[in-house]
């Protein structure tokens, strides 16, 4: 996972991305790796993540895949809510959504989409 | 084998102060060990008294918020009290975005982490 994020960010830093957007990306990339192992793959040591980046001037689109059965994100409940806000997990998509123009999962749920667009993002 | 640390612990008279290693504190494997060693501070003590510092943290994952949460509860547990500080405001506002800020005490640094600490609310 490091190396992959050493990748992005050097691709980053080469299409003159900044230090706010390559830290927005890099969360959002670990939010999104850590989620496709632990709960769409389920923590299955033979199931795979794939990851799929393009990255260009106006922004960066990533794709992570995981071998789950998919989810429903609507189904995530709020953890910023009174009853939940002191319950350890649930803020990866949150944190995703905060830093990212768009957090997509494409049916079923196994395909994450997070997109950084320049020109949308302060 | 013993496990690798990857926080550094001082004992001063007002609290038990912890600082970070690692500048990026996203990896699930350092954010175990840092839980555990974590967990181990208050487990020791009878009413921990415990400041994080982030100086130098320049990365946070939601699971290092988790663990932050497992520790204050159980600080909470022992009538005991957590404090953190050195927060830069990058790292700030992925508290301020998940409400962490309301739940978790922050303070500036560690002067006003150790005044927070003798007059406790």
């Amino acid at each position: 996972m490091e190396r992959l994020q050493s990748e992005v960010a050097e691709a980053l830093g080469s299409h003159g991305f900044g230090e706010a957007a390559a830290f927005a990306i890099r969360l959002a990339l670990e939010e999104a790796l850590v989620n496709g192992f632990r709960h769409g793959n389920r923590g299955d040591p033979s199931k795979q993540v794939t990851v799929e980046c393009a990255i260009d001037a106006g922004g960066v689109c990533i794709e992570v895949i995981d071998q789950g059965e998919g989810f429903d994100p609507g189904s995530v409940p709020d953890p910023t809510a009174e009853e939940n806000i002191e319950i350890p997990s649930g803020r990866g998509i949150m944190l995703m959504r905060a830093y990212m123009t768009s957090v997509e999962y494409l049916p079923p749920g196994n395909r994450l989409r997070i997109v950084y667009r320049r020109d949308t993002q302060a | 084998m013993a496990q690798q640390s990857y926080v550094k612990v001082h004992h001063d008279p007002e609290c038990t102060r912890v600082e970070f290693t690692e500048k990026h504190v996203i990896d699930e494997v350092v954010i175990r060990a840092i839980g555990n060693e974590l967990t181990k501070l208050v487990d020791d003590s009878s009413r921990p008294r415990i400041v994080v510092s982030f100086k130098g943290v320049d990365h946070l994952s939601s699971a290092a918020l988790g663990t932050l949460l497992t520790v204050m509860n159980r600080v909470k547990a022992k009538d005991g009290h957590l404090r953190l500080c050195d927060i830069s405001p990058q790292i700030l506002q992925i508290f301020e975005i998940t409400k962490l800020n309301r739940v978790l005490r922050i303070e500036k640094d560690l002067a006003a982490a150790k005044a927070s600490l003798a007059t406790p609310g």
